[in-house]
């Protein structure tokens, strides 16, 4: 069923995504990690739909966030970082998931892990832990190719700032602030181990982000003595689109 | 077809288009590899969209679970990689 919302807001995040807030009338609320899809029909007819995560947190306002972020030669990227303004109408679908989802009623400790864009499904797990009162502990490994391209980093920085069962962990894959601790790389067995929750706490572990970089990140998770079954995962494409 | 590592997504990418069939969230159901036995969520198959219809196969045999084709206002599902689809009924109301 194709629900239609209204662009309200637009922010830009980094230099190639942007956040659009949809007011959506019938809207039947969703629950942090879930997705819409996203479809979108030419003059001629042809249409192409779009997995994107929501950001917002589960709110009373009819309100839903997409961080959406620009792909080179994407087919409906360019169209919503680029050329979509406020009171613009999209069709969606969803919200989509019952399995990739964080609820207020889990008190375990929570890992997330993200890789880009990545991060989207996760800052809705984080917002929705602060929006409900939650005091999960939370911790979050971002793996992001450089500062610039960094999502949300205020809010994230002031949450891990002023909450201690918040914990923030930044690692960049090409280029690095200036004295950074750690040469840009992928993550690797040694920063799991470091900043990840001890596999004795049984955290519940998701990760969002590329295919290959959810392989890697769930392999790492493993092998560092987390059940398998406790980690939830979701892929975006190698190109960051879902289809 | 010898699936390659890199062009997969997963169950999650798969749900909105199913969702035209099933009235209840298939991400977080169980289904079980008629080949392997591996009783996996759907969120876990591993998803290929690149088709003119979807296909998911068992993240641990590769063995084809689910095909689903749409087109002309017809809907062709073939379930006969799966033995068994555990849907969780509690969530009903929530999703």
């Amino acid at each position: 069923m194709w629900r239609v919302g209204t662009v309200v807001a637009l922010q830009d995040e980094t230099a190639t995504a942007r956040t659009i807030t949809l007011e959506v009338s019938d809207w039947p609320g969703h629950v942090a990690g879930q997705h819409v899809d996203v479809r979108l029909t030419a003059s001629d007819g042809y249409s192409a739909v779009r997995s994107y995560s929501i950001a917002s947190a589960p709110n009373a306002e009819k309100r839903v966030e997409l961080t959406v972020e620009r792909l080179p030669n994407g087919e409906v990227s360019p169209y919503l970082t680029q050329e979509i303004a406020v009171s613009d109408c999209l069709e969606l679908r969803g919200p989509i998931g019952g399995w990739f989802v964080w609820r207020a009623q889990q008190t375990e400790p929570i890992q997330l892990v993200a890789g880009g864009s990545g991060i989207v499904p996760l800052v809705a797990m984080i917002r929705s832990r602060t929006s409900t009162g939650s005091t999960a502990p939370f911790r979050l490994l971002y793996s992001v190719r450089e500062p610039q391209a960094v999502f949300y980093r205020e809010e994230l920085q002031a949450l891990s700032d002023h909450d201690r069962s918040m914990n923030l962990t930044y690692a960049y894959t090409r280029v690095a602030p200036k004295d950074w601790p750690r040469p840009p790389s992928r993550i690797d067995a040694a920063l799991i181990a470091n900043t990840t929750w001890p596999s004795k706490l049984v955290p519940t572990c998701y990760v969002c982000g590329p295919t290959s970089f959810v392989e890697s990140a769930s392999r790492l998770l493993t092998s560092s003595g987390n059940d398998p079954e406790k980690i939830r995962t979701e892929r975006f494409g190698p190109t960051g689109e879902r289809q | 077809m010898n699936p390659n590592i890199d062009d997969y997504l997963d169950g999650n990418a798969a749900a909105g288009e199913l969702s035209n069939i099933f009235a209840m969230d298939v991400t977080a159901a169980e289904g079980q590899c008629a080949h392997c036995g591996a009783i996996k969520r759907f969120a876990e198959a591993h998803v290929y969209m690149q088709g003119p219809g979807l296909v998911a196969r068992c993240s641990v045999c590769q063995h084809a679970l689910l095909r689903f084709v749409s087109a002309r206002q017809r809907a062709f599902l073939d379930l006969r990689g799966m033995t068994c689809l555990i849907l969780d009924t509690s969530q009903l109301q929530e999703c």
